[in-house]
C-alpha cells in the first residue's frame, strides 16, 4: 500500500493556560490518501478546530504541540521542518479555506490584490503576472466578471462571493491537501450547496485531497467518502461515510445521527445529547463521554477505552465493542438526570 | 449594475469621504489650510522683517493700526509678521515632532503587540513608567541637562516624551487584529512575519494612530508654547507663538496685542486640529458605518 499524503500519529496539543493545561487534541491519529476527502465532526470543542491548526503548525502560544506527536506529510515529518521551510507549505502544498469569508479576508487591499499575494510568495511571480493568476483564480470559482471583481475590496462582495475569493486563495498554488475548517457554516443554506459544489467540483478536478471539517453530518453524507468522529480530543470512531451512517457504532454518533433533521419524518422535536463537551482542562477519567451516555456502566469509569477494532477500516472508542449485550439496556445519561434535578 | 460604481470605493477613500461629510472637519480643514498656508507665504504675506526692530523709539509698543494690524512689541518690532513667522516655527515643530512621534509609536506598539510574550512586557513596562512622569517635567529635565536646545533638538525631545500614549493605543488596536481571520489566514498561507506585520496588520492599526496624530499636533503646538513661555522652549529672536506671548507676558495688562494675538493664533489652530480629530474618530468608529457597507452586509446575507 503506498503511503497515505497526510498521517497524524498520536497528535498532542495542549494549552498551558492560568486554569490549567487544556487538552484540546489528546492523542489523536489518523490518515488522508491523496485526493481523498475526509470529514471531521464533532461538536464545538471537541478539538477539530486545533487539529486543522496543528497540523499547519499554527498553533500560538499558550499552546504547543507536545514533541511526541508526528505530522507526516509528503513524507516529510512536519514537526522537524524550521518556520521558513512550513512557510514553504502553507498555502502551498497544504492550503487552508476557513470559517467565516467575512473576517477571513483582509478589508484593507482588493481581493485581486489578496489573491495575487499567494501566488507572489510562493511561485515568485511578478506583481502583473500573479494579478492575471488571481483573474483566473476568481473566473475558476466561478466568479461573474472576474476582472472586475478582483479589483474590489471585501466589503463590496456577498458572503457566498467572499468565500469564492477564500477557494481561488486556496487553490492557486494546486495543493496536495484543502483543510477545510467549516466553509459553509457562516453561509446560507442556498450558499452552503453551492460552495460546497464548486469546492467537490474544483478538488475532484484537480486531485486534490480534502480534510472538511464540520459539525454537520448532511455535509459529510454527501461530500466525504470516510468519516472521523471526534470527541473531547479524541478520535472516537473511524468509518466509512455508508457504514457511519447505517451501523454507527460509538454511542456519540449515535446521539449526532440521532440529532439529525430528517426530510419526511415525523415532526416532533430533535433528539438532543444530554450535556455539553467537558472542560478540556479536566476530561473525566475512563470514557470521555461516560456522563452523556445511555449504555455507560461501571467499566466506563474505571477503564479509558482504546480504539476497538470492528470491521474492517470501522474503529470505535466503546467498550461496547466488547460487551455488545449492553446495547440492550440503555438508560437515561447521567448528565440528563443532573439536568432535571 | 449601476450600483456597483458606487460601491467600488476602496477603504480609506470610503473614510475620507465620511470625514468630509462632517460639517466640523470641513470648517477645521478650511481653517487649517489658511493657517498652514499663511505659514509658507509668511515671507510674502508678512509686512516687515519679524526680528527686525524697525524704530525703537517711534514704533515701540504700538497699539494695533493700520500700519501695524497687530501692533508692535517693546523692541518695535511688527507682531502680524512675527506671529506669521512664528506660525512657521510653531507648526513645523508641531508637524515634524508628531510624524516622528506617530511613526516610532507605531512601530513600538506593533511590535510588542503582534511578537508578545517577554517583548511585549518589557516593552510595555517601559513605557508605563514614562506615562507615570508629567511630559513637561521630563522635558524641563532634559533641557536643564543641557543648557539650551535648538529647534531639531526639540521637536525630537517633544517626539520623545509623546510616542508612549501612542505605542499604548496602538498595541492594543494590534492585539486585537493580531487574532482575527485574516491574520491567521495569511500565516496559514505562508506569509512570512514581516510581510504579514506590514500588509496585513499595520493598515489595519494605523486608524487610531491617525486619529492620535491629529489630536497631538493640537497638544504639541500647546506643550511647544508652554515650554517657550516657561523660557526653555524656542530661543529670542526666533519666534514662536509661545516665545512671542512670553514676550508679552509681564505686560498684559496695557500691551494686551502682544498676547492676544498669537493666543489666538495656538486656540484657533489647537482647536481646528480637535475638531479634525474627532470627525476622523468618529468616521473610523464601526458604529457609525454608513449604509454603505454595514447594512449591505445584511441585506445581502
Amino acid at each position: 500500500m503506498t503511503e497515505p499524503l497526510l498521517a497524524l500519529d498520536d497528535l498532542h496539543t495542549y494549552f498551558y493556560t492560568d486554569n490549567g493545561v487544556a487538552r484540546a487534541v489528546d492523542g489523536v491519529s489518523f490518515t488522508v490518501n491523496a485526493g481523498e476527502t475526509v470529514g471531521v465532526v464533532g461538536e464545538s470543542g471537541c478539538g477539530k478546530s486545533v487539529t486543522a491548526l496543528s497540523i499547519l503548525r499554527l498553533v500560538r502560544p499558550p499552546g504547543r504541540i507536545e514533541p511526541e506527536s508526528q505530522i507526516r506529510f509528503e513524507g516529510k515529518d512536519l514537526m522537524k521542518l524550521d518556520e521558513r521551510a512550513m512557510q514553504q507549505v502553507r498555502g502551498n502544498r497544504i492550503a487552508m479555506v476557513f470559517q467565516e469569508p467575512m473576517t477571513a479576508l483582509n478589508p484593507v487591499f482588493t481581493v485581486g490584490d489578496q489573491i495575487a499575494e499567494v501566488a507572489r510568495i510562493h511561485a515568485g511571480m511578478s506583481r502583473r503576472a500573479a494579478w492575471q493568476k488571481a483573474v483566473e483564480m476568481l473566473a475558476a470559482v466561478g466568479m461573474p466578471a472576474p476582472e472586475q471583481r478582483a479589483s474590489e475590496y471585501p466589503h463590496q462582495l456577498s458572503g457566498g462571493m467572499r468565500q469564492r475569493v477564500v477557494i481561488a486563495m486556496a487553490l492557486v498554488m494546486n495543493p496536495a491537501l484543502i483543510i477545510a475548517d467549516e466553509p459553509t457554516t457562516a453561509l446560507d443554506v442556498t450558499i452552503q450547496a453551492q460552495i460546497l459544489e464548486l469546492l467537490a467540483d474544483l478538488t475532484k478536478r484537480l486531485g486534490t485531497a480534502v480534510l472538511l471539517i464540520t459539525h454537520d453530518l448532511g455535509v459529510v453524507a454527501e461530500n466525504c467518502a470516510r468519516v472521523i468522529v471526534m470527541y473531547a480530543g479524541e478520535v472516537v470512531e473511524e468509518a466509512d461515510t455508508s457504514t457511519l451512517f447505517s451501523h454507527a457504532h460509538h454511542p456519540y454518533t449515535e446521539g449526532l445521527l440521532g440529532a439529525m433533521p430528517r426530510v419526511g419524518g415525523e415532526a416532533e422535536r430533535l433528539a438532543t445529547i444530554p450535556g455539553t463537551v467537558p472542560p478540556p482542562t479536566a476530561w473525566p477519567t475512563g470514557c470521555r463521554f461516560r456522563d452523556r451516555c445511555r449504555y455507560a456502566w461501571d467499566r466506563c469509569e474505571r477503564e479509558h477505552p482504546p480504539l476497538y477494532q470492528l470491521e474492517g477500516q470501522h474503529v470505535s472508542r466503546c467498550h461496547l465493542a466488547e460487551e455488545p449485550e449492553r446495547r440492550a439496556h440503555p438508560h437515561p445519561p447521567l448528565a440528563a438526570e443532573l439536568g432535571a434535578a | 449594475m449601476p450600483s456597483l460604481d458606487a460601491r467600488s470605493q476602496s477603504f480609506s477613500a470610503l473614510l475620507l469621504a465620511r470625514t468630509l461629510r462632517d460639517p466640523r472637519s470641513r470648517v477645521a480643514l478650511v481653517v487649517l489650510s489658511v493657517v498652514v498656508l499663511a505659514a509658507l507665504f509668511a515671507p510674502v504675506l508678512a509686512p516687515y522683517d519679524p526680528s527686525a526692530q524697525l524704530d525703537i523709539v517711534r514704533l515701540k509698543s504700538l497699539a494695533p493700526s493700520l500700519a501695524h494690524p497687530f501692533g508692535t512689541d517693546p523692541y518695535s518690532r511688527d507682531v502680524l509678521s512675527r506671529v506669521l513667522y512664528g506660525a512657521r516655527v510653531s507648526l513645523s515643530i508641531a508637524f515634524a515632532a508628531v510624524a516622528l512621534s506617530v511613526s516610532f509609536g507605531v512601530l513600538v506598539g506593533v511590535v510588542a503587540g503582534y511578537v508578545g510574550g517577554v517583548v511585549d512586557a518589557v516593552l510595555m513596562r517601559l513605557v508605563d513608567a514614562a506615562l507615570a512622569i508629567p511630559r513637561l517635567l521630563l522635558i524641563i529635565a532634559v533641557v536643564a541637562l543641557w543648557g539650551s536646545v535648538s529647534v531639531t533638538a526639540l521637536t525630537i525631545l517633544i517626539a520623545g516624551v509623546t510616542w508612549f500614549a501612542v505605542s499604548r493605543l496602538v498595541r492594543a488596536e494590534t492585539l486585537t487584529v493580531r487574532d482575527r481571520d485574516y491574520v491567521v489566514a495569511a500565516r496559514a498561507l505562508g506569509v512570512s512575519p514581516w510581510r504579514i506585520v506590514l500588509r496585513h496588520v499595520l493598515p489595519n492599526v494605523v486608524g487610531p494612530g491617525i486619529v492620535s496624530a491629529t489630536l497631538a499636533v493640537g497638544s504639541v503646538i500647546l506643550l511647544e508654547a508652554g515650554l517657550s513661555y516657561l523660557g526653555i522652549g524656542v530661543r529670542p529672536p526666533t519666534a514662536s507663538w509661545g516665545s512671542i506671548i512670553q514676550d508679552g507676558a509681564e505686560r498684559v495688562s496695557d500691551l494686551w496685542w502682544l498676547t492676544v494675538f498669537p493666543g489666538l493664533a495656538i486656540v484657533i489652530t489647537v482647536f481646528a486640529c480637535n475638531a479634525l480629530g474627532d470627525a476622523l474618530r468618529d468616521a473610523l468608529d464601526p458604529r457609525q458605518l454608513p449604509l454603505s457597507v454595514s447594512e449591505e452586509f445584511a441585506q445581502k446575507t
